[in-house]
């Protein structure tokens, strides 16, 4: 009875510890998860007109914010060149690089963009609130954030949380 | 004093030499030195507030990482734009939300963290206050006089 209540304190700790374990402190949830897309106004990557984020509307997308001199992207990115290969539209944010490391990059490894938005200063990042590429958000028809992943994209991200979220979208 | 005497002397001086170490200097302001004496010392202070969200337990005026560079020049930038302390705290969480401020605001989620040491104080405070009440009141019964007809007995009996 006397070691009754320290014993209960100490599972009561131990349960919070647990649950701190399975929790990756790098993943900070994004505010923005219900938000419209911030807005932006900003140059493409070999074509001439300018991109916002009215053109982000009108169908689910992945926007994916990259860089070529980002490592975790060389990881997600024979992913996105399969999910783009079955018909995922994805716009690509190339995040404080330059047209010439991009163009070369994608050459190199393949484009899974169907456009590449040039962000050289990071201003979009920074309204954004991108922390670390690769982040990826997901846009439904409407332009609002529904889901932010952050690191990269993986089958399981894609498979158990992101297809879902696509395929209510369309129904 | 012998060099053995010395080196002991030196090495229980070490840490007060380490604390005597000036901190590590202010990061340079980057945009223009064009704030003025009191906003310097409102970017010095919001820069302290600020966490880098990359760097996890340093704030933007610890960090060089190029993420707490930005967020200093747009503090920088906007406390020259002439916004305040309020303004700049809401646009960083808007972006990247209240894990960004090292002093989470008081809201709903939060009431457990900020109430959270006063209650444990209460609890602890409650068990002690049992437990000094509890050795009073243990002092205060005295032991019974003994009946002597009852001792009496108790030797009578003991006797073959």
């Amino acid at each position: 009875m006397r070691f009754l209540i320290p014993a209960a304190l100490l599972v009561v700790l131990l349960v919070f510890l647990g649950i701190g374990l399975t929790r990756d402190p790098r993943e900070v949830p994004s505010p923005l998860v219900g938000k419209p897309a911030p807005a932006f106004d900003l140059a493409l990557l070999g074509e001439p007109q300018r991109y916002t984020q009215d053109d982000l509307k009108g169908r689910p997308v992945l926007v994916n914010f990259w860089a070529s001199w980002c490592a975790g992207c060389r990881v997600e990115h024979p992913l996105l060149v399969k999910l783009a290969g079955e018909g995922v539209e994805i716009i690509g944010m190339d995040y404080k690089d330059t047209d010439e490391a991009a163009r070369q990059w994608l050459q190199r490894h393949g484009n899974p963009y169907r456009r590449v938005v040039l962000d050289a200063q990071g201003t979009a990042g920074l309204d954004w609130g991108v922390y670390g590429v690769p982040e990826t958000f997901v846009l439904d028809a409407n332009g609002t954030i529904v889901y932010k992943q952050i690191g990269p994209m993986t089958e399981q991200a894609w498979t158990e949380k992101i297809r879902p979220l696509l395929q209510g979208q369309k129904s | 004093m012998s060099p053995r005497h010395w080196a002991l002397a030196l090495l229980l001086a070490l840490p007060v030499l380490a604390a005597a170490q000036p901190q590590a200097e202010e990061p340079p302001l980057t945009v223009q030195a064009t704030l003025d004496a009191g906003q310097q010392e409102r970017y010095r202070r919001l820069i302290h507030e600020l966490r880098c969200l990359v760097c996890q337990n340093q704030t933007i005026a610890d960090s060089n990482a190029p993420l707490a560079q930005d967020l200093r020049s747009q503090v920088e930038r906007q406390i020259a734009e002439g916004r305040s302390d309020d303004d700049i705290r809401h646009y960083m969480t808007a972006r990247y939300g209240d894990f960004v401020l090292y002093k989470p605001p008081v809201q709903r989620n939060t009431v457990f963290l900020w109430a959270g040491p006063f209650l444990l104080l209460l609890g602890a405070l409650a068990i002690a206050l049992r437990q000094l009440l509890r050795r009073r009141n243990a002092a205060a019964i005295t032991p019974a006089a003994p009946d002597p007809q009852a001792l009496q007995k108790l030797l009578d009996e003991d006797r073959p």
